[in-house]
């Protein structure tokens, strides 16, 4: 599904991504680990096509289409969502708005007719109750004066409306407290079937207790520098990310 | 080769001034204030970033009488499905045929301004007592040759259900306009309306709409005010606003620029009493080459009472944005509570906005503030509609949008709401 090759991206002067590969496959859920400053957001901002990071090598190809070639909403609509670690503030535009929008410009662009406002409701009744949030809080502003586990909440509620095919979820467990990240990932592992996948991004292991990955990889100073399974992911809870760094030195 | 000779245009319009059969008294007064201030060059500080004068002096014959209009319906000009008593001004001339009064005698008077000041005690008592014919050149300008106007009157404790839709229209489909027009407004004690003011020019020749009113709202009084600058022609304006409050009354403004050449709105708000509430929102949605600039003052002369102002623009094309706003704080006034901010968005390259809060108080015990804010969307947000799947050009329109209608909040109108909401939708391109 994903094929990353050899990305290299800087913002600014500053080289961030020092030549990345990654292969996700559909059904697969890979773990991206490191320790603060390794590059991960930056990785997740790179594909979601954040501008104000300069691609400066290397390909990444989805579904068969050049990723890096395709604005912010293409990707969307090709089937990326990444999920903020800072969901944006919008005063005066509510959530269901929003993802009526959305969901019809995604629509459109495959091709499909757009839902009228019954059908959407019954869809959105239908994703609320998965991230457990309350319309009274969709009718509102955006965002605003959302505490962090509503935030997060609402990134997932917006995941499930559409339904990508390759979720990124950056740093979605920064700021919450046990409840509700056992809420949002249960959101995500219902929303994970064979034909879609999703890259975790997290400091802790913690959220991979309720987010079990498939693979996981070590991203420091821009490179992937160790790949394995969720067991490394515990090794790493367990002995910090001294020992990866160490690692890297000595070879 | 040509040469220009400068015009002394404050000299050419006392010259070619017409003769009046009401109020020649003020008009006399009001002629020397204009000779004495003359029209306000590029330098004077109050207008450096608005060239009226010169816009006049490329454009414009001033001793030239507008021709007479022929047209049959306003139709085109009216808000849709807006229950409104109905005035009409066509060329700076009342218009008995296009305007129609629907609420009762009892509950308001709506007469011609010349009539009211040859019969009307009350218009008479309140007639040129506010307008700043002392300070602003066009003000008194309109106090000496003003040609009509309208005169609205609401008695103590009434409440007038259906508002006044005022609707000045200027035809310039075969030469220019040039109109002076009026407004008195008087609510007495308790008494409640809704005033809505729309401009339109028909046809493509020049149109120059110089305009004054005042407004005195008396004790409990309330007044819903709502300007609607929405005219496509070549029209350049000057409005000078002066509402009077009194003890607890109660003020709503709304003034929405969308279109225009050159326009210039001097909205002075006086709080002459206690307790009062006053709201001032604005709302300039600029493009093309409109320059639209919005002084406005907020002068509390008395303690306890709370002013909020709210101004918000955008600017695209090569438009330009003027906002100046002075709060004055009088000695005794303490207790007061004002705000400001003004905020702007700049979509262009080449469009540009000038701000500046001016704030003076003179009493220790009051809470004041002011923000004013220029920059580009914010990128951010920009990006997570975007990342989801909407397009650029709809993800601005939804951001200004949700900017720009923020401002809509206190008109309670419904239908008027809807129009208005309408108006900066399509402006904005959110026709998603």
């Amino acid at each position: 599904m994903l094929s990353i090759k050899n990305l290299q991206a800087k913002i600014g002067e500053k080289q961030i991504l020092n030549g990345i590969d990654l292969k996700v496959n559909a059904g697969e859920v890979h773990a991206i680990m490191g320790p603060n400053g390794s590059g991960k957001s930056t990785l997740a901002s790179v594909l979601a096509g954040r501008e104000e990071y300069e691609v400066s090598g290397g390909e990444v190809d989805f579904l068969g289409k050049d990723l890096l070639e395709l604005s912010p909403e293409d990707r969307a609509r090709e089937g990326i969502f990444m999920a903020f670690q800072y969901p944006v503030e919008i005063p005066g535009v509510s959530t269901i708005n929003f993802m009526k929008t959305a969901l019809n410009q995604i629509r459109e662009y495959r091709g499909q007719q757009a839902l009228d406002a019954v059908s959407f409701l019954q869809l959105m009744k239908e994703k609320m109750k998965l991230v457990e949030i309350d319309q009274s809080l969709l009718n509102r502003s955006l965002n605003e004066g959302f505490s962090g586990g509503e935030k997060k909440r609402n990134e997932i509620f917006q995941m499930a409306m559409l339904e990508p095919k390759l979720a990124i979820l950056d740093e979605t467990d920064s700021g919450l407290d046990i409840d509700a990240l056992r809420i949002v990932a249960n959101g995500v592992n219902k929303l994970r079937n064979k034909n879609n996948a999703t890259i975790v991004v997290t400091h802790y292991q913690r959220l991979l207790d309720y987010i079990v990955p498939d693979y996981v990889h070590v991203l420091y100073k821009g490179k992937i520098v160790k790949s394995g399974t969720k067991e490394l992911a515990l090794e790493l809870e367990a002995k910090g990310y001294d020992w990866i760094k160490s690692e890297v030195t000595v070879a | 080769m040509s040469t220009s000779i400068a015009r002394d245009l404050t000299t050419e319009i006392i010259e070619a001034q017409p003769t009046f059969n009401v109020g020649t008294e003020l008009r006399n007064e009001a002629w020397t204030q204009f000779k004495d201030l003359g029209l306000p060059g590029t330098k004077h500080e109050e207008y450096r970033f608005t060239p009226v004068t010169r816009h006049l002096e490329k454009n414009f014959n001033l001793s030239k009488s507008n021709s007479d209009s022929n047209l049959s319906s306003v139709a085109d000009y009216l808000i849709p499905d807006l229950d409104a008593n109905v005035v009409v001004l066509v060329n700076g001339r009342f218009n008995a045929l296009l305007s129609k009064v629907v609420s009762l005698e009892s509950e308001i008077t709506i007469t011609t301004l010349s009539e009211a000041l040859l019969n009307n005690t009350v218009a008479r008592a309140h007639f040129n007592k506010y307008v700043n014919n002392e300070s602003d050149a066009f003000a008194a300008w309109n106090s000496a040759a003003w040609q009509e106007g309208v005169f609205i009157h609401v008695p103590e404790n009434t409440s007038v259900n259906k508002p006044v839709f005022i609707l000045q229209l200027n035809d310039a489909s075969s030469e220019q306009v040039v109109t002076q027009t009026r407004i008195l407004g008087v609510l007495e004690k308790g008494a409640t309306v809704s005033v809505i003011e729309k401009s339109d020019s028909i046809g493509n020749e020049v149109v120059f709409h110089n305009f004054a009113e005042e407004w005195v709202v008396k004790e409990e009084a309330h007044l819903e005010y709502c300007k609607i600058q929405n005219d496509a022609g070549k029209i350049c304006q000057v409005s000078n606003s002066v509402i009077h409050q009194t003890t607890s009354s109660k003020l709503n403004t709304f003034t929405l620029t969308l279109n225009g050449q050159l326009i210039r709105n001097n909205l002075h708000i006086l709080i002459d009493g206690e307790n009062c509430e006053s709201h001032f929102y604005g709302l300039y949605l600029l493009n093309g080459n409109t320059l639209a600039d919005n002084h406005t003052v907020v002068d509390h002369k008395k303690p306890n009472s709370f002013s909020n102002e709210m101004y918000k623009g955008v600017m695209d094309g090569n438009s330009k944005g003027v906002f100046n706003g002075k709060i004055f704080v009088r000695p005794h006034a303490q207790k007061t509570n004002a705000f400001q901010s003004n905020r702007n968005i700049i979509i262009s390259d080449n469009a540009t906005v000038n701000t500046k809060p001016q704030l003076e108080i003179w009493a220790d015990d009051v809470k004041c503030s002011h923000g004013c804010t220029s920059g580009q969307l914010d990128e951010e947000a920009l990006f997570y509609l975007r990342s989801r799947g909407i397009s650029e050009t709809n993800a601005k329109a939804m951001l200004l949008y949700a900017f720009a209608a923020e401002v809509l909040q206190p008109i309670q109108n419904e239908t008027l709401k809807s129009y208005l909401d309408h108006l900066i939708a399509d402006r904005l391109q959110k026709n998603f």
